[in-house]
């Protein structure tokens, strides 16, 4: 089982590196998905394995599918792609580079082991229990109540933000005007935008 | 099930979410920094469920339930957001979009 932690967790990280250098969106998106189902699986590894259903389910498909059909709606062309790829120069991506590198070897000596007494935390094993979903559903509806409704809540806010956004601009024709001269709505958006 | 320390699972998280930061900081492309946005809330969510499975309790993963509610509002208006700008600028990248006049 260790064995198939480090492969997944490799597998990610790989598909994650993917995801940021690919020029052309919906490369990067299935990469993205590869790494959904890698971490998915370090779920299941580390014995969540109602999380590891969700994330497949939520992130690999809903959100995943909704970014596929905005980047499908986008009309990305050759030459946006090639634009794209000019924009990453190593000029642009060197100093941001190190600076996340530098975090990242500072977490690397913290897990290390030069903070013994700190951090011996860090080296209790994990993933002995498996955390059934009935477990997780109990939690979530006694202690957790007023947070999933507070999780309603913004889900609520969420579609109509979604909605107000996302809905066109109105078109004012005037109501003969438009017997006379029936004007598709498409159109008439990409004029008033 | 398996043996792995906190570290190594932590250690794992912080290298997904170090990536996906530095995916915000380089890429100009709008719809490429909300997939970044992505990565790190994903990378969060899997500290959370490490740190759950560490003492055996499901409050890392009920945790990652209000992640996973989040993210999914967040990416909805973000799309939205996006289709708007592209319908208004003809562009997506974040250098042309310094003009907030409506």
């Amino acid at each position: 089982m260790q064995i198939l932690f480090y492969i997944a967790g490799i597998v990610a990280i790989a598909s994650t590196v993917m995801v940021i250098t690919r020029t052309n969106a919906i490369h990067a998106l299935l990469n993205l998905i590869v790494s959904l189902l890698a971490v998915a699986l370090i779920f299941f590894i580390l014995g969540a394995p109602f999380i590891a259903a969700l994330e497949v389910i939520i992130y690999a498909g809903a959100i995943m599918v909704l970014f596929i059909f905005v980047v499908m709606l986008l009309n990305v062309t050759r030459e946006g792609i090639q634009k794209e790829s000019k924009l990453l120069n190593p000029s642009s991506w060197i100093i941001p580079g190190i600076l996340t590198a530098v975090l990242l070897i500072e977490l690397l000596l913290i897990f290390s082991g030069v903070n013994q007494g700190l951090y011996n935390h860090a080296y209790r094993q994990v993933g002995s229990a498996v955390i059934s979903p009935k477990q997780v559903g109990i939690s979530l509806f006694t202690k957790y109540a007023l947070g999933v409704e507070m999780a309603g809540i913004l889900l609520m806010a969420g579609i109509v933000g979604a909605y107000h956004l996302g809905k066109g601009r109105k078109t004012v024709v005037h109501r003969y005007l438009s017997e006379l001269t029936p004007v598709k709505s498409g159109e008439e958006e990409t004029k008033n935008g | 099930m398996a043996n792995i320390s906190v570290g190594t699972g932590l250690l794992l998280a912080g290298i997904l979410f170090m990536l996906g930061l530095l995916g915000v900081l380089i890429r100009r492309n709008v719809i490429f920094i909300l997939m970044s946005i992505e990565i790190m809330l994903n990378a969060a969510g899997l500290a959370f469920v490490v740190a759950g499975a560490k003492w055996s309790q499901p409050d890392g993963q009920v945790m990652f339930i209000f992640i996973l509610t989040m993210a999914a509002a967040e990416v909805s208006v973000g799309l939205a957001l996006i289709l708007q700008i592209y319908k208004r600028f003809k562009s997506l990248n974040a250098d042309n979009l310094n003009r907030m006049k409506g």
